[in-house]
């Protein structure tokens, strides 16, 4: 009789925590990753995960070589700073937060159309022992015509 | 009593795992079987490489309604209400599907119209976009307030396009934070499937070689990889089989375009403190495979708006 209880109990619960923390990473990727797109208009497309130390993201887009972008990236203070590498068709590395302070944002622009690849990490804990912490990373565009 | 303790616990297990999943999914997807080609690696660049792993999460990012409008504006493209989908049409749109491709469509025209500064027109398509998502039960991606804040801003593009792109992110997110990434995937194919459609229409033919516009069109055989990779995650779902067969059939006639890219060259520009991609595209879409693409986009259209 009370597993009959329990059980939807648990499933409500479940679809609770799932919701509520897919409203915070929406909450935080329009705190904190939207603004950092500045003048730059946001393409109205949204991108976030939750992931793990340790865990990657990747994302395939389009850019189009009438346009000036910024891509702006972030992860939640729970993990450490995330780091990103924009890979050509043929994997040659264009650019790396890594060797640009870790800044989250990058602008660019192409002189052809091309596909990009985003590849976004949250770098391994050091902490041996430990649980690695997970938090919502986001991903986002925006976009300016060349003058 | 133990035994219901001991249950409990692990359905509780069962649940935190289900819910990281869950949440860790949500607009992204596992890593199926890409075929990853060789590393062509820089000396400077193989520290970076070595720690590029298996991606746990891929997302297919299309351009968005916005971005499609702009690019058609910025290749020089005069406006044609014609080319939309009337507001009227709303009433016809009672399945999921149909409200999903038509999401798309209407935010798609929004976006058309309010880079031309249509201002009753921008309202009207804003209100067709909102019926759509209330077909749908996207909660307050499109509130009346927004409508409100539009009515406010109908003079100033810049506030407006971030009113579209906020609306459009609320109703994309909805959907796919709700367990119904097919329905977004739906609406995704509807807005790029609208931009191809008003874009090919708006080519002149007396201005074939050379038109950025058609530049812009042959530039979305890049894409169309990317919008079947979105459909086939949710294979097996009527309508989006459909779709995938429609979409297949246009990527087809993009097979007939080749396209080639020279290496891409990073260069850093100090004065704009941009990073200029420097290469070169070459492409041969003749006004024959072209008048194909187009007529086949049409009648793929005619289906999405009836």
């Amino acid at each position: 009789m009370r597993i009959k209880i329990i059980i939807p109990f648990l499933t409500l619960l479940l679809a609770f925590a799932a919701v509520n923390a897919n409203a915070q990473c929406k909450a935080f990727a329009k705190r904190v990753v939207l603004p950092e797109l500045g003048s730059y208009t946001h393409d109205g497309n949204y991108h976030a995960a939750i992931l793990v130390e340790g865990e990657e993201a990747e994302l395939y887009k389009t850019f189009y070589s009438d346009m000036d972008y910024r891509v702006s990236i972030g992860g939640d203070e729970k993990i450490p700073p995330v780091e990103f590498v924009v890979l050509d068709a043929n994997r040659n590395i264009l650019y790396s937060s890594r060797e640009n302070n870790l800044t989250g944002t990058w602008d660019f622009k192409l002189e052809a159309s091309q596909q990009l690849k985003i590849v976004v990490k949250v770098p391994p804990s050091n902490r041996a022992g430990e649980i690695p912490a997970s938090g919502c990373v986001a991903i986002m565009f925006g976009f300016r015509v060349r003058r | 009593m133990n035994n219901i303790i001991r249950i409990s616990f692990r359905l509780l297990m069962l649940a935190v795992l289900f819910a990281g999943i869950i949440t860790g999914c949500r607009s992204g997807d596992r890593k199926t079987s890409r075929e990853e080609g060789p590393i062509h690696s820089m000396q400077d660049h193989a520290a970076i490489y070595e720690d590029i792993q298996k991606a746990e999460k891929i997302f297919q990012a299309l351009p968005s309604p916005l971005e499609s409008a702009m690019l058609i504006k910025s290749a020089g493209a005069q406006f044609n209400e014609k080319l939309l989908n009337p507001v009227e049409n709303t009433r016809n749109y009672l399945t999921n599907k149909s409200m999903a491709l038509n999401l798309g469509i209407y935010t798609c025209n929004l976006s058309f119209v309010s880079l031309y500064d249509q201002t009753q027109l921008i309202i009207n398509y804003m209100n067709a976009a909102k019926k759509m998502a209330d077909g749908l039960g996207i909660l307050d991606a499109i509130e009346e307030e927004t409508i409100n804040r539009l009515e406010e801003n109908i003079n100033n593009r810049e506030a407006i396009m971030d009113i579209v792109a906020e609306t459009f992110m609320n109703s994309n997110s909805y959907l796919e934070e709700n367990g119904q990434p097919a329905i977004a995937a739906i609406v995704l194919a509807g807005g790029w499937m609208e931009g191809l459609y008003i874009s090919t229409q708006l080519v002149d033919m007396k201005d074939f070689d050379g038109n950025r516009l058609v530049g812009r069109i042959i530039d979305q055989k890049l894409s169309i990889g990317i919008l079947l990779s979105l459909l086939e995650n949710s294979k097996g779902n009527p309508a989006i089989d459909e779709l995938i067969e429609q979409i297949t059939r246009v990527k087809l006639v993009f097979d007939k375009i080749n396209l080639s890219t020279s290496p891409v060259r990073p260069e850093y520009d100090n004065t704009a403190n941009v990073t200029v991609l420097k290469s070169q595209v070459k492409s041969d879409m003749t006004p024959q495979i072209f008048g194909e693409l187009a007529t086949l986009v049409a009648e793929i259209r005619s289906t999405f708006v009836k």
